[in-house]
Parts: structure tokens; C-alpha cells; sequence
């Protein structure tokens, strides 16, 4: 909850509109909860993402934890799949809340994944 | 650990939901409700929302589950005063995250409540108040 108060705060900061600070919130209660349950904690990094010239154009999130990694990522990665008994659409659920989504695992080791939001009022090129 | 206060109107119950909840937490506030609920036979649980402004997966699970719970129970539920912006991050991560019955407000909620008990029609459920 207080990541998701600290994402909340840092994405009105950084101009972004209400709808998708409160996406990047949810998102960040998604990841801390998922690592409270699955790597028993984690940490939530937040970071503007700037430009060149110094203007911002995201917010990065990185969750990394030392947990016992994902197995089958693309499992994880799916709709309605859980391993704990919940609705199995924390990681793709944040995804979608996210622009950017990259999840990588070692087994044994931990987890870390990095998403971005992108400024809406500035268009960024990212095809 | 926070417990959630259940208060009751008649046959109706009310729960306002006003910050996330723990595993445990919501564990105790489910059956602290459902146990209420078949305890004074309600005909109706209004469940507030109106102070969360976060509701990721996990707690879109808990209130749905919950609801779920005092449906099966035979009392008519809804959720109240889900803000703009949940709304919206709700359905963009998943369809169907919350799958109960919606109000505005508690006041319509509670209206809600009232008609759908009305409409039951069996004759014990038409009293507004206690028996």
C-alpha cells in the first residue's frame, strides 16, 4: 500500500494524467504484493525516466526480489494462473497496466522485473 | 491487525472497506461476515468501498469473494462507491475482476438492497426492520 502511495505521488509528480497514476499505483501494489507472497519481499524501485535534454518521459519500476524465482514464465505470465490461491492476473494484470513489461527469473535466485509508463502528453516513439 | 467494523440496520449489514488488507485480515473479515450474516439471517450486505483508491487483484478478490460468500448464504449484496479511477484500472487489468452488484454511493446501495429484498417477494423478507 504505500508502495502503491509512493508510485501514486511520484507519477502526479511527474505530470502524469490521474487515470494512469492510478494505473502505475495499482501496478505497484500488484508487484509487492506478488513478491510478499511468492519471494516473502522484495524491493520496489522508482525512478523518472528523463530524456536527453532532461525533460521526463517515464517512470521506471523495477521489482527485485531473492525469492525462489518463476519456473515457467510464460505460465506466470498467464491469464488466471496462480500458484498461490489468487485470481492469477497480478503479473499479467500490471502488465496491462504498464506500457513496458520485462520479467526475467533465475531459478533459485530471485526475480526481477522491469515495467515503464510513458508520458502520455508527450509523444514518444516506440514502434 | 485491523478488523473491519459490521454494523447493521435492520436485516441489512453494513462494511466499509477503508484501507487494503492483509492475508490474515481479510481472512477474519470474511468470516467475522459472513458468520453475522447467518447469524441475524440479513437480507442484505452493503459493502463500501468508496476510501480505497488502490484495489489491485488481490483485493478485487476479497471483495468479490466475499460477495460471493453471503450470496451463497441467500442475502442480497452490493458493492458501493467504487471511485472513477479503480474502476478504470480494474477493467484495464482484467474483465470481470469485481462481478457483484454496484452502487454510486451507500445511499444508493442501500436503495438497491431494499427494492431487490422487496422483489424477493416471500412475505418474511418484506418487513423493513427486525422481525
Amino acid at each position: 500500500m504505500q508502495a502503491a502511495r509512493a508510485a501514486r505521488q511520484m507519477a502526479e509528480h511527474l505530470g502524469f494524467g490521474r487515470a494512469q497514476a492510478y494505473h502505475v499505483a495499482t501496478a505497484a501494489s500488484e508487484l509487492t504484493a506478488n513478491m510478499a507472497v511468492h519471494a516473502g519481499g522484495g524491493t520496489l524501485h522508482l525512478q523518472p525516466l528523463t530524456d536527453n535534454d532532461g525533460s521526463i518521459i517515464g517512470l521506471e519500476m523495477r521489482a527485485e526480489d531473492q525469492g525462489p524465482g518463476i519456473p515457467d514464465l510464460d505460465l506466470a505470465m498467464t491469464e488466471g494462473y496462480s500458484t498461490a490461491r489468487r485470481l492469477g492476473c497480478g503479473l499479467p494484470g500490471a502488465s496491462r497496466l504498464m506500457d513496458e513489461f520485462s520479467i526475467s527469473s533465475t531459478f533459485g535466485q530471485g526475480t526481477r522485473i522491469r515495467a515503464i509508463k510513458w508520458c502520455r502528453h508527450r509523444p514518444v516513439d516506440r514502434s | 491487525m485491523k478488523k473491519i467494523p459490521i454494523l447493521r440496520l435492520g436485516r441489512i449489514l453494513l462494511v466499509s472497506i477503508q484501507e487494503d488488507l492483509t492475508d490474515n485480515e481479510a481472512m477474519q473479515f470474511q468470516s467475522d461476515l459472513v458468520n453475522k450474516v447467518a447469524e441475524i439471517e440479513a437480507l442484505g450486505v452493503a459493502v463500501d468501498i468508496t476510501a480505497l483508491d488502490v484495489v489491485d487483484s488481490y483485493m478485487a478478490r476479497v471483495i468479490n469473494d466475499t460477495a460471493s460468500m453471503v450470496r451463497l448464504l441467500g442475502a442480497e449484496v452490493v458493492i458501493c462507491g467504487i471511485q472513477p479511477y479503480v474502476a478504470m484500472t480494474l477493467i484495464e487489468m482484467g474483465r470481470d475482476l469485481i462481478g457483484a452488484d454496484c452502487a454510486f454511493n451507500l445511499d444508493q446501495g442501500l436503495e438497491m438492497l431494499r427494492e431487490r429484498i422487496a422483489h424477493r417477494g416471500d412475505i418474511r423478507f418484506t418487513g423493513d426492520g427486525d422481525e
